[in-house]
Parts: C-alpha cells; structure tokens; sequence
C-alpha cells in the first residue's frame, strides 16, 4: 500500500547518536558535518528501485515530545543508539519502549542500529540489544545491527532487512 | 472579539471568508496526505492566511495541529510551495509554541535552498529562532548578508535586525559584514549572466532598488546607537560622495542626523550643505524628510537655522502640495500642521495652495489643509475663514467634522476677542447640523471651554445653549449643559430665566435629566442671595419631591433640606457639598488612599486624613487645565523627537512587530507622578517630619551635561520655615561605585542671604547605573529668601567587580571632587501659575508695583526669551502671549501667578524688543505682595 509513492520511515534516537548522519550517508553517500538538529530534516531517496521518504527527528530532550506528531502512516522506525555512551542506555531504552506503545506504530517494523562502533569501547550489538530489553518486544519483526555511520559499515544491512520486511508484510 | 474581527464585520459580509472549520479540515487532511498535492495545499495555505489575515484566530491546540502537518509540507520540494509554507509559519508563530520544530529545515533551505527560496526561509528565521538557538544560525547569517544577491542580502539584515532583542550578541558577530552591505551595490543576477541556457531567468527580475542599504543602515544604527561618535562617522560618511542610490536609505540617513542634532545641536552646521542639497532630490520622501527635520530643529533652535534656509524648505513644501502623491501631500500637510501651532505666519506662503486642497477629493487631505488654515488664520481673517467652512461641514462625515470642530476650539483659545463669531459658528452646528454624540459632544466642550476662558461671553452662550437643551436628543450632553447652567447661571444678571428654562426640563424629560436639573435648580436657590428666587425654587422641589422616580425624588428632599439647613444657621455645610470650591488633586488622592487601604492596621477606626492632599481653588483649576492645552498643543511640535526615540526603543525591547508608542500625554502625567514621588521621598524622611506642609517643589533643573560621568539634577522644596535642595545623582560609570555622595553647597552671599545650613543626607553607596537623592537642608529667616549656590559633589569611588557587582573588599577609595552647575532659589519658586478671564483689568486693580529694565546681550531670539521668562516667573502665559511672532522684532508677554505663601496674586506684562544690539526687556510687575513683587521683577533675569 505504502510502496507506490514511497515509505515513510523515521530515524530517532537519543541526541547525539549519529541520526543526521545516517540519513545523509543514505542519501548521498557521503559523511557530512552536523550540528544538533532542531526540528528534523527530512530527505526523498531511492533504494534498490524503491522511494523512500526518510523523517530524522532531533533527539534533544527538548524535542523528544514532538516526535508522535509525525508518527501517523509510518511504515518502519529506524531506532539509533551510541553504543558507547552506557550511561544513557537506559534512557534509550524508556524512549524506545514508550514509542513503541503508540497505536500508530503498532504495525512498524524496528530496526535497531547499535552505532559508532567505530569508537573504543562501544558495545557490542548484542549488548545494546539487552539493555534496550529488545527481547521483550511481542508481535513485531525487529532487528538489530552494529553500525558505523562514519565508516559506512552496517547501513546497508540494516537497511536491506528493513526492506526485506516491510516488503513481506506489506505487498 | 479583537478589534480585527469587529472590523470585519463592518467592512464585508460574513460570505466573503471562507468558513473556519472548513479550511481546518480541508488543511488537516490534505497536508497529511501522502503524496503531497503541492498545487492543492498552495491553495489550502492561501484561504488559511487570507482567514488570519482578517483577524480569524485559532485556539492553541488547533494552531499547533496546522503547524505540525504544515512541517510535513517539507518533504515536498517545490518552490512556490515552500514560499507559502513560510508565510503560514511567519503567521503561526504568534499562536502556537512549537515553530522551533521547523528551525532545521528551514537552515537547510538557507544553505541549499534556490535563490527564489532563499530570502523567504531567511525572513522566516525571525520568528523560529530563540535565544538558545540564534547562535546556530550566525555563520548561516553572516554568509547571507555577504550575498552578491540583493533579495537574500535584505532578507538576512532584517533578519539580523529583528533578531536584535533575542541575541544581540549573535548579531554584533557580523557588524561588519552589514557595514560594508551598506556601499556595496547589489544587482540582480543579469541575463546576460546565462545567455547559453534556454530560459533567461534574469528577465525576470527588475532593475535593483538597492534596498539592502536602507537595512543595513537601519541594522548599524541599532547595533550602534548608544555610540555618538560612530554615529556621526557613519552619517558624514552616507551624506558623501552619492553612495547613497536607495531613497528609504537615504530618509534613514536624514533620520539619523536628525537623532545627532538633536543630541547636539551644534552638529547642524556639518550636515547644513548635504541637507539643503537633498532639499531638492529627486525622490520626494527625502524632500519631505529634510524639510522636517529642518523646520523642527528652526521651531526649538531659531538661531541655527538661516531665515534663507528655512525660506527654500517653505517653497519646496508648498511646491510639493500640488503633487499628485496623495501620501506626499499628507507628510507634507503634517510637516506645515507643526509649524501652524506655533508659528502660523511663517507659512502664509502656502495659504493658496492650502486653500485649493479644501476640496481634494480626499478628505484626510482636506480636513488637514483646512486645520491648518484655521491656524494660520489671524484676526483679520477668521471671520471669513470661519464663513467657509459653516458652508463645508455640513458635508463631511462625523470624524471630520470633529477634527474641524476641535480646530475652532484652539482657535478660540488664541483670539479670546474673537468670541462673538466662533460662538455664533459653533451654535450654528450645534443646533442645524447632523451628526452624532460624540460630534455634538464636542462642540459643547468647545463652547464649554470658551465659557471659561472668555467671561464675557458667558450669558450669550447660556442663552443658546437654554435653547438648544429644548431639543436635545442626547442625555449625556443635557445633563453637562444642566450642570453648566447650575454652575454659572446664578451669576448672571438674570437668573430667573434660566430656572424657568431648567424647570421646564424636569416636566418634559427623563429621570436622568430630571435629576439633574433638580441639583442645577438647588443651585440657584442656595447660592444667590434673592429671597423670591428662593422662594419660587422651593416651591419647585416641593412639587418634584413627589415625582416618580426615587432618584429624582431623593434629590429634591435632600436639596430641599439643605436650603432649610442654610436659613437656619450660615453654615457653610450646603454650600460646600453642593457647589466645590476646591478639588483634589487626583494622583496624590489616589495615592494616599492606596496607602491607606495597605496600611490598615486597626480595621479603619482611624478615619482617612484627607488634609495632606493637594487641593487646588477654581482658578488654579483653570490654569492647570489652560497650561495644559497650550502644552499639548506645543508638545505636538517639539516632544515628537522623544516620543518617536521611545517608539524606536520600544521596537528593540520587544519584536518589531510590536509598536509601542509613548503619547506626549503620557509623559506629561509621568512629570506629574515623578514631581509627587519626589515630594513622597521627602516627606517619609525622618528629618524633615516637623518642617510641616511641603508648601511648593520646583522641576527637575539639570545641573550636568545629559552625558556626563555622573549626571545630577535638583529641586527646591519650600516649606514655611525650611528650603530643602534635593540632588538627584546618576552614576553612569559602568565599573565604579561611590560611596557617601554628598553635595557641598556655598552660597553667593552667604551673610545676607538669610538662609541657615542645617545638615546635609548622604548617598550611603550609589553602584553604576543606579539613581539616589541626596538633600541639603536650610533654616529661613525670612518667609521669602532668594540666593544662588555654587555646588560641589563629593564622593569616594570604589572599583567595582564587575562578576558580584560588588566593590571589592577592602578596597578604601579615594575621595573626589566633581564641580556641578549653579542652583538658583529665585522669586518664581514662591509662585505658582493663576489665571484670570481679564487680565488687563486684574494687572489694573493690583496695589503695588515695580519696574525693571533689562538689557541681554546674548544672541537670543524673542522666542528664548519669552521661555526663560516663563521659565523663570513661574506664571501662567495668558491671552496666547507664549509664542512670538517669529518675523516681529517686538512682542508683548503677559503672566499672571499667584503666591504659594500667602495666594496674593502677581501679575507682569514684559515688553521686549529686539535690535542688532541684543533684547531689552521693561518688566512691569504689580502685586498684592510689594515685596514679592520686587523680588521677582527684578531677579527675573
């Protein structure tokens, strides 16, 4: 249903977590510098022949109560943490799971990017997936993947199991 | 309801605006359908602005849900879509809180937008942006402002300028850019730029106005304002060489010389050959601009502005009345509307065209140009005058018609001789014309204040004014013309005509009316001494006391028992509750009832003390209200600079699209409240408890440059046996504090003077920028002392650490001296202004008399002299003598006053003439008071 004009997609996450730079290493392949988003930006990109119509949400907490202003019709949610900061997981997680109750997100698809793994000392995927408790998640195809948006390793999955699911689900 | 939406409903039907609801729900589905239908929301957002636009609000909640599915509208990237998606920002942003979500996509459009973009996602930064995130968007702004295109360079200076109140700082980082915006021309991209594509987008741009420079200016000038210096470094350096191509640029620059001139006017002499230069640009607004600033500086500073100069300003104006520009016509209007309240002769030049513009097809234009010649007018000519327009307002609409009718009235005002025909004009439109309340209204306060200010013509009016309440439809106005009638008529030769007049309204009217005639008929009976008059009025109210209505009826038993009360005993009682002889003067009543309602300790057993307040006699009532009308009328002319200073203030501290203005009115009751604080101060000092009654304050006299380090001014307070001096001190260093401020006061004559120093109150610590008084008390010998003293502020200063604000401990000081002006307590502080309906017949009958003559060498005009003397004397400028002619060299001055002591009145006619030689003044003064009288003609100078 989403497929013929686009899928609606939004990228959060807690601020400093790589969002803006995901969404233009997708859209235009490349790293660019950013500064913490007030608001959110918002790209048109083609993948693997399909539109994709990409929503990245500042993640300030000033800005973390608008975010379930743009939830209507979203196909997936693209959940991105800094796997070094330990400190904040937890908070990750309550966003997460808090979003995640939202009816008009009962039918999205989660993928989880355990990002800057670039970094010393960043946790592994499977760390990340246990303190955001993703295990607990019901009746919902979710993912996780270790990621660096600088390097550019791990998008790309990301995105093709995301694709893979929303196709299945959906066509 | 705003008054937007009541406009609405007056102007145009309900069925031309799209119904609210609907647009709601059409907005909320289509923005938040995916695709996006850009043609389709262009034209959604379009209704929604064209509803806000005429005043339709939503409620937060609405407001917020159309903004956030307006910010989905981003995700679509057509040009014209955009445009209109930042319209609707710009109008949201004042009802809903959460436009800071759009912050990121609207920087991205200033960064990567196209040039047709651009400007509008720059301008809609203004309304995003806050203090926490205008530092995001500094380079953002600096690259913008730099731009080779002019629309994107405009749009970031605004931004900049609007952008001023919320981060200042971010701003002041690209000052320089925005000064260098200022010469540098910017044109549009041209064609030629890419002959080789197929569409010539060039085309579509028009030729540069170079606006950018008239915001950049405006930019540099808020950036730079406080600076005198780099103020004036900017405008010598704009009225060069023409690099000035822009005309709004241009105004501003006039503008700011105007802001130099008045801080100094000695600067006018720099600018004289640009201004009389640009005195015949070609753009009309700088025309107009010039001649403004030059006549007003001539109106407050005669001697800086040659007669030649002033003359060519004249004739550029008149020639710009038969422009076809209805604004220019107007602005000009306006311009020659100032010099009439003051010097009407020096625009007799005009008069013709003046006169040809009565019947321009606009009114505004017509109802000015014949104000004008109303002031213009003189006594040859007012009757005719006066002919014209009997013949012209019966056409006009009611607004008009009262702008022409509060012209009548100044005019009555300034040729008290010329009663008869205003009388006769005014009851003609009272009594044959159309028109509403408010126009009825004032023409009756016309005739009112003519009644006042003119005895003489008193029982005329009364008498047409009898007629004219025979039919009235209006109860607001019959009740003052009642209220008139009781309060004159049992002073006229014939009162028992107006009784029958009045009593005929209680027959024939309502309750309200009848009411009041029933006190206005009281009246009669209690203050005229004539027993049958008596009589028959008590036999009146017995037969009202058995109207209908209890109102009416309580008035006639009250008023019955008090004429009873009066036979009886000759108490004063009746007289006082039914007929005022003094009123309270408001603010300080106000003030102390305030006080006593806070201060209520013992449930109000203690009754409320109403002899500290200010009273005020009938006639002091009378000048209060003279001096006030003659001021407005001045204020009009010379106060606008300060008004127009605090609207721009007004326009930093909030958003520019906030207009604050300060009327002439307002400041005028702030020097009434300030003087009333001040005295407040003095009296809750300790001290000064036993000096009695604080019998009369000076103003404020500035005893320092206005940009001094520290800035003083004073005022005398007179009590019976005490002078207090009050300095009032402004620290304006920004690191220094000063402790124990003091002023040490000599006097000239110290031995004679009769004058006994007592003791003197520090300022314990005055931090910059703060204010604090400090005060000298003297012992009086005499009632009446005079003398002058030489004054010194004495002080240590202390460094101050600018982190707590705070002098840093330990820090002992140093003592300093600082030498401030000369204080004078002449024979005018003892004088409070009076007025008198005649004043030739008072300045006859007063017994004591004193001559002096005074020669002044000093290059002053008429004008200076005649405010100094007013100045000086402290009297009440009567018969319009307060403005001389500006092409006479002779002019006669008349004032009268009144003791503050002991109410003997004063009065002075000055003669003055002017030579090559200087001014000689021949003061004649007469008094009650010889000695008074004395002091005052000769220390007048």
């Amino acid at each position: 249903m989403y497929i013929a004009w686009g899928l609606r997609i939004l990228i959060l996450g807690l601020d400093g977590a790589g969002k803006t730079t995901i969404l233009y290493r997708l859209q235009i392949g490349e790293v660019v510098t950013t500064k913490p988003t007030i608001g959110f930006n918002v790209e048109t990109l083609s993948y693997k022949n399909l539109k994709l119509n990409v929503w990245d949400l500042g993640g300030q907490t000033s800005i973390r109560p608008y975010w379930r202003c743009y939830y209507a019709d979203t196909a997936a949610v693209i959940f991105v943490v800094d796997s070094t900061d330990k400190d904040r997981m937890q908070t990750a997680a309550q966003e997460l799971h808090l979003m995640l109750q939202e009816e008009e997100l009962q039918d999205a698809a989660l993928l989880v990017f355990a990002n800057k793994q670039d970094q010393p000392g960043a946790l592994s995927a499977s760390e990340v997936s246990k303190e955001l408790n993703l295990a607990e998640l019901k009746d919902r195809s979710w993912s996780i993947v270790a990621s660096s948006a600088i390097k550019g390793e791990g998008i790309t999955e990301g995105l093709d199991w995301l694709i893979d699911v929303i196709k299945d689900e959906q066509m | 309801m705003s008054t937007k939406t009541y406009k609405k409903f007056e102007n145009a039907g309900p069925g031309d605006l799209p119904d609210k609801m609907t647009v709601y729900q059409d907005c909320m589905t289509t923005f938040n359908e995916s695709p996006v239908n850009a043609k389709r929301c262009r034209i959604l957002i379009s209704r929604l602005l064209h509803l806000i636009s005429n005043g339709v609000t939503f409620p937060e909640n609405e407001a917020t849900a159309l903004f956030f599915s307006i910010s989905k509208l981003f995700q679509h990237q057509n040009d014209a879509l955009r445009q209109t998606v930042y319209l609707a920002i710009k109008e949201l942003s004042g009802m809903s809180e959460d436009v800071l979500m759009a912050t990121s996509s609207i920087m991205k459009d200033v960064q990567n937008g196209s040039d047709l973009v651009k400007p509008n996602a720059i301008r809609a930064l203004t309304y995003v942006l806050d203090e926490s995130t205008a530092f995001s968007a500094e380079r953002l702004l600096k690259s913008a402002v730099v731009s080779k295109h002019p629309a994107i360079s405009s749009a970031a200076l605004c931004t900049a300028y609007n952008l001023l109140p919320v981060s200042e700082a971010t701003v002041k980082r690209f000052a320089n850019e925005a000064q260098e915006g200022i010469t540098d021309l910017k044109q549009f991209p041209s064609s030629s730029y890419d002959e080789g594509s197929s569409l010539l987008v060039g085309e579509f741009y028009p030729n540069s106005t170079y606006m950018a420079q008239y915001h950049a200016i405006g930019l540099i000038y808020q950036l730079k304002k406080g600076d005198k210096m780099a103020i004036l470094k900017l405008a010598s350096h704009l009225s060069e060489n023409n690099v000035l191509k822009n005309q709004l640029a241009k105004v501003q620059v006039v503008k700011l010389i105007e802001d130099l001139v008045n801080r100094d006017p000695q600067l006018f002499r720099e600018f004289q050959n640009v201004l009389s230069y640009w005195l015949s640009s070609k753009f009309e607004a700088v025309q107009i601009e010039v001649a403004k600033l030059i006549t007003g500086l001539a109106m407050r500073q005669q001697r800086l502005v040659s007669p030649d100069l002033f003359a060519i300003c004249i004739t550029t104006m008149q020639s710009l009345l038969s422009v076809p520009r209805v604004s220019t016509r107007f602005a000009v209007l306006r311009i020659l509307n100032r010099i009439a309240m003051v010097s009407p002769e020096r625009i007799a030049l005009c008069n013709p065209e003046l006169e040809s513009l009565i019947n321009d097809p606009n009114r505004n234009i017509s109802t000015y140009a014949i104000t004008i010649l109303l002031k213009t007018g003189n006594a040859s000519n007012i009757q005719t005058l006066i002919a014209r327009i009997s013949r012209f307002i019966h056409d006009v609409s009611d607004d008009f018609k009262i702008i022409i009718i509060d012209a009548v009235r100044t005019l009555s005002l300034n040729f008290p001789q010329e009663w008869k025909g205003i009388v006769k004009f005014l009851m003609d439109v009272l009594k044959n014309s159309e028109g509403g309340f408010k126009f009825k209204n004032s023409i009756v306060e016309a005739i009112m204040d003519i009644v006042s200010f003119v005895p003489e013509s008193k029982e005329l009016v009364l008498e047409n004014l009898c007629d004219f309440i025979e039919d009235c439809e209006f109860n607001e106005i019959l009740v003052r013309i009642l209220h008139l009638l009781g309060k004159e008529g049992p002073y006229t030769s014939n009162p028992s005509l107006y009784v029958r007049h009045i009593y005929n309204r209680v027959v024939l009217e309502n309750s309200i009316i009848r009411s009041a005639a029933v006190v206005s008929l009281a009246k009669f009976a209690l203050t005229k001494n004539d027993p049958t008059l008596k009589e028959s009025i008590v036999s009146l109210l017995k037969s009202i006391s058995n109207d209908k209505d209890d109102e009416v009826r309580d008035r006639a038993t009250i008023a019955l028992k008090l004429i009873e009360f009066g036979e009886k005993r000759d108490d004063s009682v009746a007289n006082d509750l039914i007929e005022a002889k003094y009123f309270y003067d408001l603010p300080s009543l106000e003030s102390k009832l305030n006080d006593y309602l806070q201060t209520n300790d013992d449930q109000f057993k203690t009754a409320f003390d109403s002899s500290a307040i200010r009273r005020f006699t009938e006639d002091e009532v009378k000048a209060i209200e003279l001096k006030r009308k003659q001021e407005q009328a001045f204020q009009n002319t010379s106060e606008k600079s300060s008004a127009e200073t605090a609207a721009k203030k007004g326009k930093t501290e909030t958003r520019a699209d906030n207009d604050t203005f300060a009327g002439a009115s307002i400041g005028e009751h702030e020097e009434e409240l300030l003087s009333a604080k001040y005295a407040e101060e003095l009296l809750a000092i300790e001290q000064f408890k036993d000096y009695g009654k604080l019998i009369n304050s000076s103003a404020a006299v500035s005893l320092t440059e206005t940009e001094a380090e520290f800035v003083v001014t004073g005022i005398k307070h007179i009590f019976k046996d005490n002078i207090v001096l009050q300095f009032n001190i402004t620290n304006t260093l920004p690191s220094v504090a000063l402790d124990n401020v003091s002023v040490t006061c000599t006097q000239d004559d110290a031995e004679s003077s009769g004058l006994e120093e007592l003791f003197t109150l520090p300022i314990a610590r005055l931090l910059p920028t703060e204010e604090g008084a400090c005060y000298v008390s003297y012992q009086k010998q005499d009632e009446l002392v005079v003398g002058g003293f030489m004054n010194n502020l004495v002080f240590t200063t202390l460094d101050v650490d600018t982190e707590t604000n705070e002098p840093y401990p330990g820090d002992e000081g140093f003592q300093d001296e600082y030498e401030i002006d000369s204080l004078y307590i002449t024979a005018g502080d003892y004088i409070t202004g009076s007025f008198v309906g005649n004043f030739d017949a008072a300045f006859d009958q007063l017994p004591a008399e004193e001559t002096a003559v005074f020669n002044i060498q000093e290059s002053l005009s008429l004008q200076e002299v005649v405010d100094r003397v007013v100045q000086n004397s402290n009297c009440l400028p009567l018969n319009n003598t307060q403005f001389a002619p500006s092409d006479a060299n002779s002019h006669v001055l008349k004032l009268y006053g009144k003791s503050v002591l002991n109410g003997k009145k004063v009065a002075l006619l000055v003669k003055m003439i002017s030579s090559s030689k200087g001014i000689a003044l021949k003061v004649q003064g007469k008094s009650e008071d010889a000695e008074l009288c004395s002091d005052l003609v000769n220390g007048l100078m």
